[in-house]
């Protein structure tokens, strides 16, 4: 005799119950966090670099990157002089809530206002797990094609921002940066697009007044009562 | 590739189910993955036959109901399977629409015999 019984139950429910946490953690404390997302080579670091470059000494901002292997972009982010830690998965294709909750074990969250976190260069992978941050944001650069979007929904579906990278390149490769746009939205009608070259510093300004709205709602966030 | 990864979270929460049902023995197994979870199919199938193998509850056949994307009008109230990327409501045109299925990677049964 077999049962069938109905089980409703999320396959990744232990990693959603830790990134809730981390997500109340990160709103009493009024952080912002956002999780970077690409292909490798998109240009996560460069977005990070670019970051940390325009920010004030003492800014409460600190960043994890995330790579399979070596602590490259660890050390170019360090040079920034802000607290910047490697999580190296040692052939895992992402980041997972649990990683984060280790790597933010020995930082203290009520001296931060803004942590960046650069996942595994993966466009499929990362968009299963949750790490509790506010919005994903997914690069995406000219070099890659304009179809990525519908060939790898899963990601464009979940990010709240695209930031179109390597716009300097546009007038040598076959990139069609209006139809790059429109799959996106056809994927996520509700998803920001940012156009920008980490290389030339254009459309930068945008992708600077983005985050500081962001971190702004973070605090709001943050004063009102929980819930 | 992170259906190993996945597959190895879908056989966790078979054994901790298993576990809260004394004298139960699980002989099959329903999972729901939605077009835009991110997780193929075929290679969770295939991981998860592979992980499932050293243990005792080989054979344990996966059963997986893939759910394409559903929209929902906030309009008219329409409920509809999104074809050709097209979200706005095919009733009364209406857009954006809700996004009510399609993002699923969860469980949908146990069957279990008596032991
Ligand atoms: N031409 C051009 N190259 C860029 C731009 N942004 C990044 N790169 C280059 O792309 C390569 C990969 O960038 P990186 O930030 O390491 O990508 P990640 O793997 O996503 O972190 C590096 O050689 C960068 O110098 C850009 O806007 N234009
Ligand atoms: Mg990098
Ligand atoms: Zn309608």
């Amino acid at each position: 005799m077999t049962d069938r019984v109905p089980l409703e139950r999320k396959v990744l429910n232990e990693n959603d119950r830790i990134a809730a946490e981390l997500r109340a953690r990160f709103r009493e404390n009024g952080i912002l966090c956002l999780n970077l997302i690409s292909s490798p080579g998109a240009g996560k670091t460069s977005l990070l670099e670019r970051t940390l470059g325009t920010m004030a000494p003492g800014t409460r901002v600190a960043v994890l990157t995330g790579d399979i292997q070596t602590d490259n972009d660890a050390r170019r982010l360090a040079r920034f002089g802000f607290p910047v830690k490697q999580i190296t998965t040692g052939g895992t294709c992402h980041l997972d809530a649990r990683m984060i909750e280790r790597a933010l074990a020995d930082w203290k969250l009520a001296d931060l206002d803004l942590l960046l976190i650069e996942n595994v260069g993966n466009l499929v992978c990362p968009s299963s797990y949750d790490l509790g941050e506010a919005a994903k944001i997914v690069l995406l650069s000219a070099a890659e094609g304009d179809d990525k979007p519908l060939k790898y929904p899963s990601i464009f579906f979940r990010a709240a921002l695209l930031v179109l990278n390597k716009i300097d390149l546009l007038e040598h490769v076959p990139f069609d940066i209006a139809r790059a746009r429109e799959n996106a939205r056809r994927i996520q009608p509700k998803i920001e697009i940012l156009e920008v070259s980490c290389l030339t510093g254009a459309g930068l300004e945008a992708w600077h007044g983005w985050l500081d709205h962001r971190c702004q709602r973070a605090q709001m966030e943050a004063a009102l009562p929980a819930g | 590739m992170h259906e190993l990864g996945i597959a190895k979270s879908v056989l966790e929460a078979v054994c901790s189910e298993v576990g809260k049902r004394a004298g139960a023995r699980v002989v099959k197994v329903g999972l729901r993955i939605g077009e835009l979870a991110g997780v193929d199919p075929d290679a969770l199938q295939f991981s998860f036959e592979c992980l499932v193998k050293d243990t005792p509850l080989d054979p344990l056949p996966l059963e997986i109901e893939f759910c394409p994307r559903q929209q929902r009008c906030p309009a008219c109230g329409h409920a509809f399977c999104v074809a050709d990327y097209e979200t706005s409501c095919p009733k009364c045109g209406a857009a954006p629409t809700e996004c009510i299925g399609g993002t699923e990677l969860e469980f949908s049964y146990l069957e279990l015999e008596e032991t």
